[in-house]
């Protein structure tokens, strides 16, 4: 099989500045998405993912901003997430260049909101987000159910079932982001990402936890995903994206090098 | 209007990333038109023929906003390139939406991957093939200059072309059977792949393109 794993910064934007540090050392500004996206593109990025963390919905329109300038100069695939609820959204952020929109929380309170948004600009251009939290006690069978508001709130809905519901409606991706991991740098959740990419059809991009590249490369190998999304690894310059793609080959990954 | 690269517009998905990608790869005296407007088209030195969506929308825009004869009169006359649903359409028939007639530029089918490709392998398939696959190149084509045999680019995509007569054949790519993913045949190049989202091999691609005259 030759179509390689991809490897996907995500870069956190807030009213239009990329946050939680980037650092390169022959980078003027910092926090400028359009250079981080150009300096991630060089370095090899197979995708970029936007996460719009604007907390006033006034300030909403600066992400589009963002997405149409990095759309101008950076020509690999682009995701935005953060805020998308209504076609409108979904439009806008397409037409400003993003080539994906992630849907998350409203996925959660309108379901049929993913037909509708699939429906009317394709299912490749619709990602749903899922954050997951394991529910099973020790012992138990593993279970894990969909989180919304940052992992603080239950929604009682099986994550497994979730998921397959979010591509029978039409999504054409799932980021998948366990919660309990996220932030943590201990490794993606694999049997979650494993039980996840085993259930539907459509690509699994696991995310929430990496800390090193081996992280990584368990994501793809005994997590079962097509695509591992990372942050902090990236943006502090721990590791560059090439060096991960070059340690994921050396694991046997099918990489783009 | 000598010097006009036309986008086609037929309301087939977002056309931005390709006319941004053009309009970074273009000379001087080029100018990318992104238009529905049939005139321009006929008289622009040559077409660009993207699309994404179902094969029954797309033919059915290129029907409503009358396009399709004069997309296809390009494709008998100037350097045109197609890509994703716009190599798709040109193809006679798409197994798509239960069957669809398309545009019938070349004889063959468009198929789904599912089925055969599934049940060739152990582990199932993705569907759609989303990401970064190799390119093997089947012709010598002005369009490949400086690109390597097996350069990656980037696909989003469930169904895939079938051409009966395997000349039109310039490039494969193998994602559980070998399909064809790139034809070109005179002054015509269609391409499964995204060029304007494959980084510096589809912008060249696209920079080839734009200096090509349109002969082998």
């Amino acid at each position: 099989m030759a179509l390689a794993k991809r490897i996907i910064p995500c870069l956190d934007v807030d009213n239009g500045r990329v946050v939680k540090g980037v650092q390169f050392v022959d980078i003027r500004d910092a926090g400028n998405p359009v250079e981080v996206a150009r300096r991630y593109d060089e370095e090899g990025a197979d995708e970029i993912t936007f996460l719009d963390i604007t907390a006033s919905s006034d300030d909403r329109e600066t992400i589009v901003h963002v997405v149409e300038e990095v759309a101008n100069e950076v020509f690999i695939p682009l995701t935005v997430g953060g805020g998308i609820r209504t076609l409108d959204d979904v439009r806008r952020m397409l037409n400003a260049g993003a080539d994906k929109v992630a849907i998350n929380t409203a996925a959660v309170f309108n379901p049929e909101f993913v037909r509708e948004a699939s429906a009317s600009v394709g299912s490749q251009c619709i990602v749903v987000a899922i954050d997951a939290k394991q529910v099973s006690a020790e012992g138990e069978p593993l279970r894990w159910e969909i989180f919304t508001h940052g992992g603080r709130k239950p929604t009682g809905l099986d994550a497994i079932e979730w998921a397959r519901k979010m591509v029978d409606l039409g999504a054409g991706e799932i980021l998948l982001t366990s919660m309990d991991r996220d932030g943590t740098k201990i490794g993606f959740d694999l049997p979650l990402t494993r039980a996840i990419s085993e259930a539907v059809s459509v690509p699994v991009i696991a995310s929430g936890g990496v800390g090193n590249l081996d992280h990584l490369a368990d994501g793809v190998i005994e997590g079962k995903a097509d695509a591992v999304l990372a942050a902090s690894i990236f943006h502090f310059a721990e590791y560059s994206i090439l060096e991960a793609k070059q340690h994921m080959a050396e694991r046997g990954i099918e990489m783009r090098l | 209007m000598s010097s006009t690269i036309a986008v086609v517009d037929y309301g087939m998905g977002n056309l931005r990333s390709v006319s941004k990608a053009l309009e970074h790869v273009v000379s001087a005296d080029q100018r990318v038109i992104v238009t529905s407007d049939a005139a321009v088209i006929a008289d622009a030195e040559r077409i660009v023929f993207p699309g994404q969506g179902a094969a029954r929308d797309c033919m059915k825009h290129l029907k409503e906003m009358q396009l399709e004869e004069v997309v296809l009169r390009a494709a008998n006359e100037k350097p045109f390139l197609g890509i994703c649903m716009g190599m798709q359409v040109l193809m006679a028939h798409s197994e798509e939406n239960q069957g669809i007639k398309c545009m019938g530029l070349y004889a063959g089918e468009v198929r789904a991957f599912a089925d055969e490709a599934l049940a060739s392998q152990m582990q199932s398939l993705k569907i759609p093939h989303m990401g970064w696959n190799k390119v093997s190149q089947k012709q010598t084509h002005p369009l490949w200059h400086d690109i390597h045999d097996g350069s990656r680019f980037y696909f989003v995509h469930s169904y895939y072309v079938d051409p009966a007569d395997e000349a039109l054949v310039a490039g494969t790519t193998d994602y559980g059977i070998d399909f064809v993913s790139v034809i070109a045949r005179d002054n015509v190049f269609a391409a499964q792949f995204h060029p304007e989202k494959s980084a510096h091999d589809g912008l060249q691609l696209l920079n080839n393109f734009c200096r090509w005259n349109g002969r082998l």
